[in-house]
């Protein structure tokens, strides 16, 4: 990792360290919704992403325009703009995707992760680290859900991106493409994630600022209070503060 | 008064009951109904209860081997869930389903928990929900032999008429362990005589059960008769799971109230999914539907400590 605020260090924080799906957990209803399949999953992590990137630009070009009061209904306006944008050139370009996704592409407006990152980070920030905020986020939303519509798909249909893997006299599980079997996938690979985590901790690597959810900037946070580690900025040098043991910040 | 009394910390009074104990009493009442599978169904049959067994017993010791924890095989529980989850399967199911109801039983909705005690949900059920889901055509075919595959409750609920005598027998399609009424009675005799259940909940369950079916069958139009709800109370899966799965210990209220609140919801449940359903069968869905809202009925019946409420005087 690099400088606190670099280009690549907002592409990691995005698609590992703050990974939206597996360690923020937000934007839970496209991600257990639309993951049926891997293209379906990959279709919305990129149409989220392009929102993403682009509202998080639009927004910190104008952050000093904006008055503080009104700023929620101002990043709403922005993003539906976008969404409405993406909705059109995919319905134009892309029917079948079109379809498959449906009402959960105009709901890319109330995606919490795309709100969380215009207030969070772009308001605050300058333009081009916003944009890349938001395709590192994008990204690590269209990983996430890309994994668990592939592994849903294998599971659920035998197939990978429509290409059939499995062995002939394979017989689908149909649940792992129904409601069920995402919460199924997606627990599983949140914990497969978690253990790899943990596993390089013990190994005596430094996983804090990837284990912990949250950034490490605590003084714009506002859950300061009850967070488990907080970093206090000491004569410039940053150190983490435990307050318990590892994994409590259920 | 001389002599010296032993002083000791609490439990004063202590019993011969050990979850091996109670575990093994609830295999050998399953027993005639395993045996009477066998008998009806063929060889066949041994092999997917067998499979069934065996997987829930090794996904138990490997998990626990495996995550270092304590090895709970020999409390007999993961052979209960097994045996369970093996009666309530067709007998033409391919062998290596009995297995994969098994491995998500135990390791899903067993251990990932927590281990033995605490799951909220029965464990062989919600195997058998998974599979059902999973693979419908392969769970819902009862042909076997020389008979056809309409279980009784299909053709009753096709309007066709059906032999209560059989079905009490056994004589019929089903699952492995769920056609013998009187096999299954036999065993459940056996749980109430050693005391490891009681009537409360399977009493409550199936006479609101009998008076939910006929008030819901009323209601669609059919004629509500004697032997139609005799059928419907022999049919399917419900006696097996009003006296061995609705009294599951881990997966009931414990409040003694809210055991008659689990019951009575229950035979609700399976009647509206009996009558109103797409599927002729409720039982399984009912049970799991009534397990996930035990912490709430036992919030609301929790009795009242000694002092506490009443009016002050």
């Amino acid at each position: 990792m690099k400088t606190e605020n670099s280009v690549w260090e907002r592409l990691f924080n995005g698609i590992v360290k703050e990974n939206p799906t597996f360690v923020l957990t937000l934007g839970m209803c496209p991600t257990l919704a639309v993951t049926t399949s891997a293209v379906n999953g990959l279709g919305m992590g990129l149409s989220t992403t392009v929102v993403l990137a682009l509202s998080n630009l639009l927004i910190s070009a104008l952050r000093k325009v904006i008055p503080d009061k009104v700023r929620i209904p101002a990043f709403i306006v922005i993003i539906a703009s976008f969404v409405t944008m993406t909705q059109l050139l995919l319905q134009g370009y892309l029917p079948d995707l079109y379809d498959a996704l449906g009402i959960y592409i105009p709901l890319i407006v109330v995606n919490c992760i795309i709100l969380g990152r215009a207030e969070a980070y772009a308001s605050k920030n300058p333009v081009i680290l916003s944009l890349f905020d938001g395709i590192g986020m994008g990204l690590g939303f269209s990983l996430a859900l890309t994994c668990i519509g592939a592994v849903r798909e294998l599971l659920g249909a035998g197939e990978i991106f429509g290409i059939r893997v499995m062995p002939e006299g394979y017989v689908p599980f149909s649940i792992f493409i129904m409601a069920p079997g995402a919460f199924f996938v997606l627990a599983a690979l949140t914990a497969i994630q978690n253990k790899v985590k943990i596993a390089g901790e013990k190994k005596g690597k430094d996983m804090s600022k990837i284990q912990s959810g949250c950034g490490h900037d605590c003084l714009s946070c506002e859950k300061a209070a009850g967070c488990q580690e907080k970093t206090v900025l000491d004569g410039g040098q940053e150190k983490t503060v435990s307050n318990s043991g590892q994994g409590e910040d259920a | 008064m001389s002599e010296l009394k032993k002083v000791s910390s609490n439990p004063h009074v202590r019993d011969r009951d050990t979850t091996a104990r109670i575990m093994l009493t609830v295999v050998a009442a399953l027993l005639p109904a395993t045996f009477f599978g066998i008998f009806h169904f063929g060889l066949r049959a041994v092999f997917v209860v067998l499979i069934s067994v065996a997987a829930a017993v090794l996904t138990e010791l490997l998990f626990e081997l495996l995550c270092k924890k304590k090895v709970t095989v020999r409390d007999f529980s993961a052979v209960v869930t097994g045996l369970l989850l093996g009666l309530n399967l067709p007998v033409s199911v391919p062998l290596w389903l009995p297995a994969i109801g098994s491995v998500f039983a135990i390791l899903v909705v067993k251990m990932l928990f927590g281990g033995l005690g605490k799951n909220f949900m029965n464990p062989a059920l919600a195997g058998r929900c998974f599979l059902l889901i999973s693979f419908p055509a392969l769970m819902t075919n009862f042909t076997y032999d020389a008979y056809a595959g309409a279980t009784p409750l299909a053709q009753l609920k096709a309007g066709e008429a059906v032999n209560v005598m059989d079905m009490i027998l056994g004589r019929t399609a089903g699952t492995i362990g769920e056609t013998s009424m009187i096999a299954i009675v036999a065993g459940a005799c056996i749980l109430i005589l050693t005391g490891i259940i009681d009537l409360k909940i399977p009493g409550s369950y199936l006479v609101s059960f009998t008076a939910f079916v006929a008030l819901f069958a009323a209601l669609s139009g059919r004629t509500v008769d004697g032997a139609y709800l005799s059928a419907q109370l022999a049919g399917g899966g419900l006696m097996l799971g009003a006296f061995f799965m609705a009294t599951d210990y881990v997966t009931r209220p414990i409040t003694v109230k809210g055991q008659y609140v689990f019951g009575i919801f229950l035979g609700f449940l399976t009647a509206l999914f009996r009558i109103f359903g797409a599927s002729a069968e409720g039982v399984s869905y009912a049970i799991i539907l009534g397990n996930l809202l035990v912490p709430l009925i036992e919030k609301y019946t929790m009795p009242k400590c000694f002092g506490k409420g009443g009016e002050r005087s």
